[in-house]
C-alpha cells in the first residue's frame, strides 16, 4: 500500500471538470491550501465546492476564493458563503449577484450531519433546524413529540481536500487545535479522500489513542510543511 | 421624539453576564455577543463553546499570544482556558442541537412578539450567511437576544418579522441597551428599563404593545 504522493499537482491528477468536492476549513484555519493552488493550477472547471464557507480574504493566504476568482466554481455549498459586514465584497458575492455561480445555503449543523451521514451509510435523517425558515421550503416535513422536523439528505462528494497536522504512511491522521473542524467528517465522506499533511510519520509513530481520523478514511497524502502553502 | 439612548454594548454585554450560571456551558453568536467573554465573573466557571469544534475558549488573544491554528468561530484569535478540547464539527453540534448547550446569547435584526428571529440576512443585500444560528435557536436550552433596540430609529421588535427567519417562537429573552423583555404565551413583558430611560420611552420604539411587569425595575449592571 503507498499512499504517499510526491507533491499536490501528482496527488489531484484525476480530478475532472463538474467534480463534487468537498474542502476541509473553518475560517483560515484548516484549508487545504496547497491542494486549492494545485487545483487552480490544473485548471479543473464547473466544479462543486461543499465547504462551510465561499472562501473570503484571509490574513493567511489562498482559500477557495482563488478557484471563485478564476471562474473554475459552478456551484456552491456552504453555511456561510459571505462576511458578516457587507463592507467588502468577495469574489463569490460579485460572482452570485451577476447569476454566474450558484449556491445551497445549508445551516452549519445540517451541513456537518449531511457529510457525516454520508460517511456512515445514512442516506437521510429528520431535524427540527431551519423549520419554518426558507431552508424548509419544499422538503418532507414530519412530526416527532410533537416537533415538527425536515427531512434532510446525506451529501457525498467525489473528492475531499484536508489538511492535517500530522499523518503517518497508513493514512492515519491528527488536528491541531480548531484545524481539525469539518476535516474529519469531510475525510469519511468522498469516494477520494486527499490529505495535506504538515508532517508525515512512520506507521506507528502516531499514538494510536490520538488518532482522530483512523487511516481507512484517508487515499493519498501530500507533505506540505508548516505554514502558508 | 428625542433619541433615547441607553446603554453602550459593553453594557448591553455586561447585562447578559448577569443571566450566566456557574457551570454554564455558553455559545456566543459573532458581534455584540462577544463581547459578554470579556466580563464573565472571576469565580464562575462558565465554558464557551464554539461551533468551530472547540469548548473552553478563553479570552481574545493578544499580538503575542496568537496562535495561528486557535481561533474561534468568529474568525478572532483566542487563548484557551485550562481544561479546553477540541472536536470535529458533527459533534461540535451534536452539543448544540442535542440539546447540551445550556445558553446562546445571538445578535439580531428583528425579533417578534412570538418570539420569531431575523437575524441572518438584510434583504437588500440579496445575500447572508446562517452559520450555525438556526441550530442554536432549535438547540440551545435557552435562547438571548442581544442588539441594539432600533436601527436606524426604526424597532426591531416588531409584530411580525419581515426579514428571513432564523427560527419561529425561539427567542426566550431580550437584552437592547434600553430594556430586558420577556418573551412569553401572552406577549412581550417588560421586565427592566436602562437606567433614566421610562417604560414609556421603550414602548415608543417598540412595535407590539409590551406588558408592563409588575415588578418593573430598574437594570442592575
Amino acid at each position: 500500500m503507498n499512499k504517499l504522493y510526491p507533491s499536490t499537482d501528482e496527488a489531484v491528477f484525476d480530478v475532472s471538470d463538474g467534480a463534487v468536492i468537498m474542502f476541509g476549513g473553518f475560517a483560515e484555519v484548516g484549508i487545504p491550501r496547497a491542494i486549492i493552488e494545485a487545483l487552480a493550477r490544473k485548471g479543473v472547471r464547473d466544479i462543486t465546492t461543499i465547504a462551510n464557507e465561499c472562501g473570503v480574504g484571509f490574513r493567511q493566504g489562498t482559500s477557495l476564493a482563488l478557484l471563485v476568482e478564476r471562474g473554475q466554481v459552478r456551484r456552491m455549498v456552504a453555511s456561510y458563503p459571505v462576511a458578516a459586514s457587507g463592507q467588502t465584497v468577495s469574489p463569490f458575492e460579485r460572482l452570485y449577484r451577476e447569476g454566474k455561480i450558484e449556491l445551497e445555503l445549508v445551516p452549519q449543523g445540517t451541513l456537518a450531519e449531511r457529510i457525516r451521514c454520508a460517511g456512515a451509510g445514512i442516506p437521510a435523517f429528520y431535524t427540527p433546524t431551519g423549520v419554518g425558515t426558507i431552508v424548509g421550503e419544499g422538503k418532507e416535513v414530519r412530526e416527532f413529540d410533537g416537533r415538527t422536523c425536515l427531512l434532510e439528505r446525506a451529501l457525498r462528494a467525489d473528492f475531499a481536500f484536508l489538511r492535517a497536522h500530522k499523518g503517518d504512511t497508513l493514512g492515519n491522521l491528527v488536528y491541531r487545535r480548531s484545524g481539525r473542524n469539518f476535516n474529519p467528517i469531510m475525510a469519511m465522506a468522498a469516494r477520494v479522500t486527499i490529505a495535506e499533511v504538515e508532517e508525515i510519520v512512520p506507521a506507528g509513530e502516531l499514538d494510536p489513542e490520538a488518532v482522530v481520523t483512523p487511516g481507512i478514511f484517508v487515499h493519498r497524502l501530500v507533505q506540505v510543511g508548516v505554514g502558508r502553502a | 421624539m428625542t433619541e433615547v439612548k441607553g446603554l453602550t454594548r459593553e453594557l448591553i454585554a455586561l447585562r447578559v453576564v448577569k443571566e450566566l450560571r456557574d457551570g454554564f456551558y455558553v455559545n456566543l453568536g459573532i458581534g455584540l455577543p462577544t463581547l459578554v467573554s470579556n466580563f464573565i465573573p472571576p469565580g464562575m466557571t462558565v465554558i464557551l463553546q464554539s461551533e468551530n469544534g472547540m469548548l473552553g475558549y478563553g479570552r481574545i488573544a493578544e499580538e503575542r499570544e496568537i496562535d495561528p491554528d486557535l481561533i474561534n468561530a468568529g474568525g478572532q484569535y483566542v487563548t484557551l482556558a485550562p481544561g479546553a478540547c477540541f472536536f470535529h464539527s458533527a459533534d461540535s453540534f451534536a452539543m448544540i442541537r442535542g440539546g447540551h448547550v445550556d445558553l446562546t446569547v445571538l445578535g439580531g435584526l428583528q425579533v417578534s412578539e412570538k418570539g420569531d428571529l431575523a437575524n441572518w440576512m438584510v434583504p437588500q443585500r440579496g445575500v447572508g450567511s446562517i452559520g450555525g444560528a438556526m441550530d442554536l435557536v432549535y438547540g440551545a436550552k435557552r435562547v438571548i437576544i442581544a442588539m441594539e433596540h432600533t436601527a436606524k430609529g426604526q424597532p426591531r421588535i416588531v409584530r411580525e418579522c419581515t426579514y428571513p427567519l432564523t427560527g419561529r417562537r425561539v427567542v426566550n429573552t431580550i437584552v437592547t441597551n434600553l430594556a430586558v423583555i420577556e418573551v412569553t404565551r401572552q406577549g412581550l413583558v417588560l421586565q427592566e428599563v436602562a437606567p433614566s430611560v421610562t417604560a414609556e420611552e421603550v414602548q415608543a420604539v417598540t412595535e407590539p404593545r409590551l406588558i408592563i411587569s409588575p415588578d418593573l425595575r430598574e437594570m442592575e449592571l
